[in-house]
């Protein structure tokens, strides 16, 4: 019996660890389920929505349950992207449309310096309230790894749609009117 | 105190003088801090996007993150100060160095805890091994009956015819 104490203890250690890793891999991975929802005509709660983050060349903070009621459509950026720079004029344009109606594009910085941020901004005359996620802690709740994303949320703060490539007028043409016609 | 002296005594303190200036870093006399560079800083943080070390990645993001250290640079901050910006810019990830927190917890525990492991493994096995092996030496000299007064006579007989 005693004889088996060192191995015995050496198995229980390796396997501990091989639970460790396996429990850590399975938390590092991309959540799949909110595209799974989505795909399913499910809308599944927007995550953080109560996450104030500081608005981009601002002093305030402002969060998705702020703006509950209206269709957020949210969409994550970032300077360095050139996929970003390409949407930039047609989220622009949706903006002036989407006042009418209740709703704004809400852009979220990904991994990007707030110097650099402004000066997108300022290059592509972006109107719409972007907010700064600085840790990335806010996007990786929707499973983002990646820019440029697009979430549209309803006026119940849900996610409607989502797009996790570079999105398109037509894109938006098709996926907003439905969910701008919704009452909350 | 001759003048002779007094001479000696004052050369010997300026000798140390020289000697002490020689050996404190230039850093440390005055407020000129050691200038950061963009090699060093690269080597310590990551690109946030691609998860690698910034000095071997490749990204857009990593070049746009290069840029803004060689601005904080060119703004005359030291290395502690840079990377205290890059952390308000880009968050904690981008040091490298996982929070001490959660499941990140793990990285700082599991060295400790593995080591702590080991050395209780020896601490149990090595008294036993130290024991089996006192053993094995002893055990030759134990096995076998002891041998009759007539068996010795006839292997000193035999000793004795070898040797000859």
């Amino acid at each position: 019996m005693r004889r088996l104490l060192i191995p015995g203890v050496a198995l229980l250690a390796a396997a501990a660890l091989l639970g460790l890793l396996a429990f850590g891999v399975s938390h590092q991975g991309t959540s799949s389920s909110i595209d799974a929802q989505v795909a399913h005509g499910k809308r599944p709660p927007a995550p953080g929505a109560r996450v104030a983050l500081p608005i981009l060349g601002a002093s305030g903070r402002e969060s998705l349950a702020d703006l509950r009621g209206k269709v957020v459509v949210l969409n994550v950026f970032a300077s360095w992207c050139q996929p970003c720079a390409a949407e930039a004029p047609i989220l622009e344009r949706e903006q002036r449309l989407l006042a009418g109606h209740d709703a704004t594009i809400l852009g979220v910085t990904y991994l990007d310096n707030s110097s650099d941020s402004e000066s997108f901004v300022h290059r592509w005359h972006i109107t719409y309230p972007v907010i700064r996620d600085v840790s990335g802690s806010f996007v990786r709740g929707f499973g983002t790894t990646g820019v440029p994303e697009t979430f549209v949320i309803d006026r119940r703060g849900r996610i409607a749609a989502l797009r996790r490539f570079q999105l398109d007028g037509s894109w938006l043409a098709q996926t907003l009117p439905p969910i701008l016609a919704e009452r909350s | 105190m001759s003048a002779r002296r007094l001479q000696r005594g004052l050369a010997l303190t300026a000798a140390l003088l020289l000697l002490g200036a020689a050996l404190v870093p230039a850093g440390a006399l005055g407020s000129a801090r050691p200038r950061a560079s963009l090699t060093d800083i690269e080597n310590d943080v990551m690109c946030v996007s691609c998860r690698e070390s910034l000095a071997v990645a490749e990204s857009p993001q990593a070049y746009a993150e290069r840029d803004y250290i060689r601005g904080l640079i060119a703004q005359g901050l030291d290395k502690q100060q840079i990377e205290q910006q890059l952390v308000a810019q880009y968050g904690p990830a981008v040091l490298g160095k996982p929070p001490a927190s959660g499941f990140d917890l793990t990285v700082y525990v599991l060295p400790a805890a593995i080591v702590a492991l080991g050395l209780l493994v020896l601490a149990i096995a090595l008294p036993r091994w130290r024991r089996a092996a006192r053993a094995r030496v002893k055990a030759p000299a134990a096995a076998g009956p002891a041998l009759s007064a007539q068996d010795a006579r006839r292997l000193e007989e035999d000793l004795a015819r070898f040797d000859a």
